[in-house]
């Protein structure tokens, strides 16, 4: 029977940052990918900040497979037949570099040859089908029929929590705290994405989309831009969508595509790929148990990813945690022990670290955005509001701010101010 | 009559399959010996299930006139919807065997 010091169940990026971790400290680590090789199975909406995670990784990102660092940032408010559109961008962006647009096929599969560089073994087409438990104390896992022994399993199979839910670790997964994210990915030619979306050489644009798009319900629209495509889709509350009998999901995101504001600028690409996932939204309140006897659980499979309206975020978190899950490790291993006492470390780097902080930081804003208004009434209005602006009739034009009041009646002040007052809590 | 007009209903809702069928055709996807994902024998009809034929996002789940609510498993994307809207209770849930199943290679 083969025993290993640390097995590590996916090879995603909280796995591979934990076997990366634990390698350049020369721990003799296994890690388990059932995909035909790491970011096979692994779907993003397509942006990573990398200032959180920078310095945990010195030397890694120079050569880091990214696509264009993100320079213009934009949110559009859709309405059924109208949309308005903020763009952001400023010198900090351009210099900084602090986010980037990232397809994961590409980029796991680089990190994953990094890591075994360092001497992690990887292992693809193994999937975990078990965990080997003696006296409460996990001890190995069964794949294929074998029994792989080791001293402590980092769990980082993804948002379902399929391996931790085995040892009691499980985080309380709901329609209401799930979302599913689909994508398209589109090939352009580099010059037809850096003059549509106006890029100077390697920049790229991020844009949010609220409203229409998801049929007014929870959740919203993403497009980025890589160097030879973009990727477009949209994310949408599940519960929302369960209880929407006139949603059919598929559909949405071929409507997103037909809307005029988005066909302009997919036009005359051709669709690489469809792909979808789970994305788990429940923040502070649905995050798993972190550890237990001979066990830590990192990345999605933690609860680990954050939507904070403007942001939504897991990869940061995913890097994080499993490079923390792998201190941890290395303390428990001078000590040769791995109970949980031993593993709470694990908890303490993460709640002493900015990915906890975020998540107590931001531990309101899935009540707060759970606000039907915000993904309905405001696009509507908004839309309703500037196409009487811009309009300019036949016969003379109205003065303008009487266009303002009619919207404005004293019962939409209340409300507007009462969800101001919410926006408080982010 | 129920029936047509619920069927009419039903298929106003849903995507043109044509165009749902070439998008996943753009995937690879290995198909393994079984199907990883079953609805439970007995439950096609119940109604946790319903959910799934409009959130699928490779529109996988069909119900038919009586009712019952069938998957076909090719194409699947493995993204999990399924499983948190309708749950374990109705569905017998697992990834697909190692090397088997949707193999992404831009997202």
């Amino acid at each position: 029977m083969e025993k290993f010091d640390a097995i590590i169940v996916g090879a995603g990026l909280a796995g591979l940052a934990a076997a990366y971790t634990l390698a350049s400290e020369g721990v003799e680590v296994l890690v388990l990918e059932r995909g035909d090789y790491p970011g096979s199975k692994n779907v993003t909406g397509g942006r990573i900040y990398l200032n959180p995670v920078r310095s945990l990784f010195p030397g890694l990102w120079e050569d880091a497979p990214l696509e264009r660092y993100i320079a213009h940032e934009g949110v559009s408010v859709m309405g059924t037949s109208d949309s308005i559109r903020i763009d952001y961008s400023g010198d900090e962006l351009r210099n900084s570099r602090q986010s980037y647009s990232i397809i994961r096929s590409k980029f796991d599969r680089w990190f994953a040859e990094q890591t075994e560089s360092k001497g992690a073994m990887l292992l693809t087409r193994a999937k975990v089908d078990d965990l080997v438990i003696e006296n409460g104390k996990v001890c190995g896992v069964l794949t294929g029929g074998d029994e792989l022994r080791c001293n402590a399993v980092i769990a980082c199979d993804g948002v379902l929590s399929l391996i931790p839910r085995k040892a009691g670790l499980s985080t309380p997964l709901n329609m209401s705290n799930c979302a599913v994210g689909l994508k398209e990915v589109i090939a352009l030619e580099p010059g037809a994405i850096e003059s549509r979306f106006g890029l100077d050489g390697n920049e790229g644009a991020a844009r949010l989309f609220l409203g229409q798009v998801t049929s007014s319900l929870f959740g919203g629209g993403f497009l980025y831009t890589n160097q030879e495509s973009v990727s477009l889709g949209l994310v949408i509350g599940i519960k929302a969508a369960a209880e929407d009998m006139a949603v059919s999901v598929p559909e949405l995101l071929e409507n997103f595509k037909k809307r005029p504001e988005i066909a302009c600028l997919i036009k005359g690409g051709s669709s690489l790929e469809y792909s979808a996932h789970v994305i788990p939204e429940g923040g502070c309140n649905a995050l798993a148990r972190l550890y237990g006897d001979g066990i830590m659980v990192a990345g999605d499979s933690a609860g680990l990813a954050l939507n904070i309206g403007f942001t939504v975020r897991g990869m940061e978190y995913a890097l994080a945690s499993g490079h923390y899950a792998a201190r941890a490790f290395l303390k428990a291993r001078e000590k040769g022990h791995f109970e949980a006492a031993d593993l709470k470390l694990y908890q303490d780097y993460l709640e002493e670290s900015f990915v906890l902080k975020d998540f107590r930081n931001f531990r309101h804003a899935p009540e707060v955005l759970d606000n039907p208004r915000l993904f309905s009434h405001y696009p509507e209005m908004l839309g309703s509001i500037f196409r009487e602006i811009y309009t300019v009739p036949s016969g003379s034009k109205g003065n303008l701010f009487p266009i303002i009041k009619k919207h404005m009646s004293a019962a939409e002040v209340w409300s507007t101010l009462k969800d101001l007052w919410s926006f408080q809590k982010l | 009559m129920v029936d047509l007009k619920r069927s009419l209903e039903l298929s106003k809702i849903m995507i043109d399959e044509s165009v749902l069928k070439a998008k996943l055709g753009l995937n690879v996807f290995k198909p393994g010996k079984d199907a990883h994902i079953k609805i439970r024998p007995g439950m096609e009809k119940d109604p946790r299930l319903k959910p799934a034929v409009r959130l699928c996002p490779a529109g996988l789940y069909t119900e038919n006139q009586a009712g019952e609510v069938t998957l076909v498993i090719d194409g699947c994307v493995e993204c999990g919807t399924c499983l948190i809207a309708c749950g374990m209770e109705v569905l017998d849930w697992n990834y697909p065997e190692g090397g088997v199943g949707v193999q992404f290679r831009f997202s």
